[in-house]
């Protein structure tokens, strides 16, 4: 079989997930875009194993070093969606910014002690 | 002789000035004996070593202070005639005014620093006239630049006295860095600063550079002597107490720059130029500041103008070659002057102002300070220059040495050649001097006759204050003295020395009468060629009969001048008319009207129009305003302008690129992790086309 269908295809596996990681909302769909490219570089790894002939067939092993790790990682990022999710009740990935520095933050930390009064006075009263 | 002697003289004071303010202020009891004995002592020590001396001698000590890879510094004495006698007046005269200022400023909290500020002062005058080294001679030179500032400013609540201190350092250092180089460049054509070496060269025409040397040197001499271009700081130092302005502005550190040029006379009479540029400012020096003398309202300031005029008188002389005559007249001009300072110093202390026209309706002012009222007729006696007090045989010394200058047979008695002396020098002196003996005579008597013998009744019809005056029988209540002194002058009267109930107390007597003795007597010391001309070069001090004759013909006339204007003035006044001009002047005296229009005074008849202009120092200070000094403020504040707001915006400008640029960079921190993702993704597309192409 020639080299061109496993690259091809690998090629347009990756390019799914690149528009997966970068276009859906939802995060479990794009971490379901990251195992698309690690898949995608797999396929490589063993299409160019076989074309190579490599007698210790090196790439065939790191395959599954990665998918051993990807599936370590997938435990992990579903893990932390799953507290996201039971935190803040959606699993949107534009929702989640609260690590961003938005410019008008100096205004907010200003006015922060100000809101943290007022809670406090609620508390109290 | 024993070299302790001459050592021990600058010492004393010096060490005397640094235990008066060591103790001074913890035990007050000794800031006295600590204050006077020390200069009481040199000054006795100072006539030893003149005695010890003997005439016609001179003696060189040097040790090497320091190597300096050029010409070396050698603390060096030199004495001789000269150094002796100078050092004997600065004595007398630092004695007398310490003793007088234990009276003067009894009560002044400041004592002790004033004290030991004069003694630092009389030891650095003794420093210059026994320093044989220039540079030793300018450590001391400066040091009293120093000690003047500080004196002047005694007072330094006020403003005036600030200014007047700050004036008279900045207008003396202007002098002093042209002199400074005007020292190197002797060093450096003479290969030593020894005055010894120096004279030595000149006299082996060695001085590359005379003409220039002699004007570098002139010009720290026209600061220190306040002649003409660099004359305005002394009128104003009249701010500081009166028996400094008697030690350090008539009678000694005025006097250094004289001796310096007359120490160094060889290297002038190098440069005729030189001697001509010395005539012309001691011409315009005289008769400016006998005119600004014949219009002060204020006592101390005619003295101080007097002071300027006689340092021209002096200058004169040197620039005629002559540095007998002119020494001759130093000595006895220190003598007089002291004594009219300190006496005036009484009547001002007596009086309670400064001003002679608020004197003049002060009856028996005369009666309460007989002392002093004698000791300054005396001493004016021998300002103008009669015979036989000793300001006639001084002033008949310079007028002989400027005629002998005139007819090109210069007495330089063996110091050069009478023909380096040029004869318009001789002649620009000559008459300057005759008329400045007439315009002497005129200011003097006028003085003399304002303060203490204007009509007591003259008061009557004017005002309030004169009446208060009257009623109060023998003082005058300090506020109207001190609010009637002339508008615009630049101090005020020293209202915390003064103490109606002890006008003469025996510290402030006994001091004028000590200097009355020289001011009578010291004259004849010129007479005899074996006295006084031994001592110095050996040339002859008597009168000539022509100079003789002219100098106490134009002296009389001035007296007589002044007096028929002052007796027509007086009568006017008695009349009930003002006089003639005085009405154009009540706007500019808005301040006090009164002590102007009641006052008979013969200076606006003599002077005329003039009188305004010479009132005011012929504008001089306003001149220099407009020149130095708006120019210099206004380069101040282009500084500061260009300091606040082109350096600054730069500094700020940095901190608020900073904040802008960070701000920029946090716009891009949205907190969506996709826009990360997408920008890493770019980044690395980019570098990968980078890095394929």
């Amino acid at each position: 079989m020639h080299l061109a269908y496993p690259a091809v295809l690998a090629a347009l596996l990756f390019s799914v997930g690149v528009y997966g990681v970068l276009a859906r909302r939802n995060v479990i769909l794009v971490l379901m875009s990251v195992e698309l490219m690690l898949n995608a570089v797999n396929l490589n790894l063993v299409a160019f194993d076989v074309w190579l002939r490599d007698s210790l067939h090196a790439g065939q092993a790191l395959t599954l070093f990665t998918i051993t790790i990807a599936a370590a990682e997938i435990g992990l990022g579903l893990a932390v969606v799953l507290l996201l999710f039971r935190a803040r009740g959606t699993a949107d990935i534009d929702k989640v910014t609260t690590l961003g520095d938005p410019a008008e933050s100096t205004v907010d930390i200003e006015e922060a002690p100000v809101g943290a009064e007022a809670l406090k006075g609620r508390a109290a009263a | 002789m024993n070299l302790a002697l001459p050592a021990l003289v600058p010492a004393l004071p010096a060490l005397g000035a640094a235990a008066t303010l060591a103790v001074g202020k913890r035990v007050p009891g000794l800031a006295r004996p600590l204050a006077i004995v020390p200069v009481a002592v040199s000054a006795v020590l100072a006539l030893v070593v003149a005695i010890q001396l003997g005439s016609g001698q001179s003696l060189d000590v040097a040790t090497r202070l320091t190597p300096t890879g050029g010409p070396d510094i050698a603390l060096a004495f030199h004495l001789d005639g000269y150094s002796s006698l100078i050092s004997v007046l600065v004595g007398l005269v630092a004695t007398c005014v310490q003793v007088y200022s234990t009276a003067y400023l009894k009560d002044d909290p400041r004592y002790p620093s004033y004290a030991a500020l004069v003694s630092l002062f009389t030891a650095a005058m003794f420093l210059v006239v026994y320093s044989g080294d220039l540079i030793v001679l300018l450590v001391g030179w400066e040091i009293m630049g120093i000690c003047s500032y500080f004196l002047i400013g005694h007072h330094w609540e006020t403003q005036d006295a600030r200014s007047a201190s700050l004036k008279a350092f900045l207008v003396t250092k202007l002098g002093d860095v042209p002199f400074l180089f005007g020292i190197f460049l002797l060093g450096a054509d003479a290969g030593s600063f020894r005055i010894e070496d120096v004279l030595r060269a000149a006299a082996d025409g060695q001085l590359g550079h005379p003409t220039l040397t002699a004007l570098l040197l002139l010009a720290g001499v026209a600061g220190k002597s306040a002649q003409f271009p660099l004359h305005t700081w002394l009128p104003d130092a009249m701010a500081g107490p009166t028996p400094v302005s008697a030690l350090i502005h008539a009678a000694t550190m005025v006097a250094a720059g004289i001796y310096l040029v007359a120490r160094l006379l060889p290297v002038f009479l190098l440069s005729g130029a030189a001697l001509v540029v010395l005539a012309v400012m001691a011409a315009v020096t005289m008769i400016g500041s006998a005119l600004c003398a014949l219009a002060q309202d204020d006592l101390k300031r005619v003295l101080a103008y007097s002071t300027v005029g006689q340092l021209g008188y002096m200058a004169g002389a040197l620039a005629s070659g002559d540095r007998e005559a002119s020494v001759f007249h130093l000595v006895s001009h220190g003598a007089f002057k002291a004594l009219l300072f300190l006496a005036a110093g009484v009547v001002i202390h007596a009086a309670h102002t400064n001003s002679i026209s608020v004197m003049s309706r002060m009856p028996g002012l005369r009666k309460r300070v007989p002392d002093a009222y004698w000791t300054m007729g005396i001493a004016l006696v021998a300002l103008v220059g009669l015979p036989p007090f000793s300001g006639f045989f001084s002033k008949e010394a310079v007028l002989t040495a400027a005629e002998h200058a005139a007819n090109g047979e210069a007495l330089t008695n063996g110091v050069g050649p009478a023909s380096a002396v040029p004869q318009a020098a001789g002649w620009i002196v000559l008459i300057s001097a005759g008329l400045t003996a007439l315009l002497t005579a005129a200011y003097a008597t006028r003085m003399f006759l304002v303060a203490f013998h204007s009509p007591a009744t003259a008061g009557a019809p004017a005002t309030a204050v004169a009446a208060g005056a009257a009623g109060a029988g023998v003082s005058v209540p300090t506020a109207a003295g001190s609010s009637d002194h002339e508008a615009g002058a630049p101090y005020s009267p020293e209202v915390d020395e003064a103490d109606p109930a002890t006008a003469e107390p025996p510290a402030m007597r006994w001091p004028l009468w000590v200097l009355a003795v020289p001011t009578v007597g010291f004259g004849v010391a010129g007479l005899r060629s074996d006295w006084l001309p031994a001592l110095l070069d050996g040339g002859s001090l008597r009168p000539s009969a022509v100079t003789a004759v002219t100098g106490t013909g134009l002296a009389v006339v001035g007296i007589l001048l002044a007096y028929g204007a002052w007796r027509s003035a007086t009568a006017r006044l008695g009349a009930g008319q003002p006089a003639p001009a005085a009405a154009g002047r009540v706007p500019e005296q808005a301040g006090s009207p009164a002590a102007e229009v009641i006052a008979a005074d013969p200076g606006r008849a003599l002077l005329g129009p003039l009188f305004d202009p010479a009132r005011h120092g012929f504008g001089v200070d306003r001149l220099y305003g407009a020149l130095f000094v708006r120019p210099v403020a206004a380069a101040a504040r282009l500084v500061r302008f260009l300091d606040r707001e082109v350096v600054e915006t730069y500094v700020r400008g940095s901190g608020v690129g900073a904040n802008l640029l960070g701000r920029a960079v946090r716009l891009a921190q949205t907190g969506n992790a996709q826009t990360y993702l997408s920008a890493l993704l770019a980044g690395v597309v980019l570098l990968v086309v980078l890095v394929a192409v």
